[in-house]
């Protein structure tokens, strides 16, 4: 897999992967969810991302080759997304970080013009609904019973040092990194005083994680992740699905 | 149908069966605020609980592919399937509930076995044709059986079908095509189709209960207009329609004894393995356990979540949550 790394394919392969990562980290929910709706709302959201890689894997080459035939150090997602799902906390405190994220710089994104700017155009309102519904279950959980507010803490805290990875810049995206990151600080905050919850205090990254899921640098999940993903296309060589 | 449901003594109650048993045999719809009788109603409640049951237990064989479709597209249409699949539980739940029945009583009767669900998600999806073959012969048996439903005497669970019906055929024509592609991809794809026919065949025969001669339910249920055919002749028509889709696919159906009879102008097909169908509706199929100890982890592994919203409703009111 030999990705032209211009400016276009490294926007479009760091927005499809985060898009791609998350969708099937939410994917591994169905089944498994709390209550009948969020079995309908998490399949929601992972199809939301999926249609979403797709576009955006497609400006770049093939999207199953670029899916299912690349390795890990070649994936360019935030380390936040490939984050195991944990409780539905864990699952939560990772949609209300990077929805919120993914909101704002979809907005930019989608009035900046560019060849991103279509799709981040169509994407702004999908995301809009997936910040809607972790600001909820922020709030549900955060100000619901004292087992829940300490769960979401915990998952807040558990997923903070990934959050600032998100804000290193992405060549050939024409966005505001900073203002994206002073919005997106504003609106966290905002969700995670009126949930009760208090946000994380530590450092938003650290050595091991700066820039480092954009550089083909991720955590060891995320590997184990990927040979579920890509088994059955790779035992198939060259077949048509 | 309008009559309200008595609230007098029991010499009413001859004239309200009446009225019921007439509109039933003019095809009048029963809504729930209609008198009906305790055995009509009690029936419903288990049938329509039993299908709703189905849906969620269902969603499991095919969740169990979404994580390893070989493409982009095809986990698409896999996730897509599984939440409609969620969503007509909640469908046939609330159809339930208009019975006088609630979510939570009918979960806790599935999670303690006190209510069934189709014995055909007992069988495991080994390969990911078995996601086609589930498309294929499952949901196009589900349809057989569901398309009459939509003329169901009572209302709210024949409008549910209505809906569930037009998403089902569009699952079955996918799963139909996703056989296709294998069907005509490479000779292990193609092996790997037909290995999943023949695994989903005769469990897919089974979906339409036992033989009508055996079938408890059967006579009053259809007395009652919630049954429009009897499980031996929509079975029939199930054989007949997939035996020229089959031959379109390029894949045979395990049957030896499966022929055209002139005669009757239908197929004559093999004896069903009673045997296997009683072991399996007995809890002794190859995933009973597994499917059912998962739902009732997602449900006690999720208690904590529904605590925390109904604490949250209580404190700040269920229009901002």
């Amino acid at each position: 897999m030999t990705a032209v790394e211009t400016p276009l394919a490294a926007a479009a392969l760091a927005l499809g992967d985060d898009a791609l990562v998350l969708s099937h980290r939410l994917g591994e929910w169905a089944g498994h969810a709390p209550v009948l709706e969020e079995e309908v709302a998490l399949a929601n959201i992972a199809l939301d991302l999926l249609g979403q890689a797709r576009t955006l894997l497609s400006l770049v080459g093939d999207e199953d080759e670029l899916a299912y035939l690349r390795e890990e150090r070649a994936f360019r997602n935030a380390q936040l997304v490939e984050q195991p799902n944990g409780d539905f906390a864990r699952t939560i405190a990772r949609q209300l970080y990077f929805s919120t994220y993914q909101h704002l710089l979809y907005e930019q994104l989608a009035t900046a013009g560019g060849p991103v700017a279509p799709l981040a155009g169509k994407a702004v309102k999908e995301v809009a609904y997936h910040r809607d519904h972790a600001e909820h279950w922020t709030l549900r959980l955060g100000d619901g019973t004292q087992d829940s507010h300490a769960r979401m803490q915990r998952g807040l805290d558990a997923l903070w040092r990934y959050t600032g990875e998100l804000f290193e810049p992405v060549a050939g995206l024409p966005v505001d990194w900073s203002t994206l990151r002073e919005a997106w600080l504003s609106a966290v905050t905002g969700v995670v005083e009126r949930a009760t919850l208090t946000l994380p205090s530590g450092p938003q990254t650290g050595a091991w994680t700066a820039g480092a899921g954009r550089q083909g640098i991720h955590t060891e999940p995320f590997g184990r992740m990927l040979a579920e993903m890509q088994h059955l296309h790779r035992s198939h060589p060259g077949a048509s699905w | 149908m309008t009559t309200m449901a008595p609230d007098t003594g029991a010499q009413d109650t001859a004239g309200y069966e009446a009225a019921f048993d007439a509109a039933v045999a003019a095809d009048e719809r029963i809504e729930p605020r209609d008198w009906m009788p305790d055995a009509y109603r009690a029936t419903l409640v288990r049938q329509i609980a039993q299908h709703a049951h189905s849906e969620i237990i269902g969603m499991q064989p095919e969740a169990n592919w979404i994580t390893r479709a070989p493409s982009l597209r095809r986990k698409a249409i896999l996730i897509a399937k599984v939440q409609d699949e969620a969503g007509h539980g909640l469908y046939l739940y609330s159809a339930a509930e208009t019975l006088g029945t609630g979510r939570d009583e009918l979960l806790d009767k599935l999670h303690s076995g006190r209510q069934k669900y189709s014995s055909i998600f007992n069988y495991p999806t080994l390969t990911w044709a078995d996601v086609g073959a589930i498309g294929w012969l499952v949901d196009g048996a589900a349809i057989t059986n569901q398309v009459p439903l939509c003329r169901c005497s009572y209302g709210p669970y024949a409008r549910a079908m209505v809906r569930i019906c037009k998403e089902e055929s569009f699952h079955q024509r996918q799963g139909y095509e996703l056989l296709l592609a294998l069907s005509r991809g490479t000779e292990a794809q193609h092996a790997m189709a037909q290995d999943a026919v023949d695994r989903w065949w005769w469990p897919s025969l089974m979906m339409f209960g036992p033989p009508d001669a055996e079938s408890s339910h059967s006579a009053q249920s259809m007395a009652w207009k919630i049954k429009r055919h009897s499980n031996d002749e929509l079975r029939q028509r199930f054989v007949d329609i997939c035996v020229p889709q089959a031959a379109s696919l390029g894949l045979t159906l395990p049957d030896p004894a499966l022929r055209w009879n002139e005669e009757r102008g239908q197929h004559d097909f093999g004896p069903i393995d009673w045997t296997e169908f009683q072991e399996v509706l007995r809890g002794n199929g190859p995933c009973n356990d597994q499917r059912i100890n998962q739902r009732r982890r997602a449900h006690e592994e999720g208690a904590w979540v529904r605590e925390a919203a109904a604490a949250y409703a209580a404190k700040h009111g269920k229009a901002t949550a």
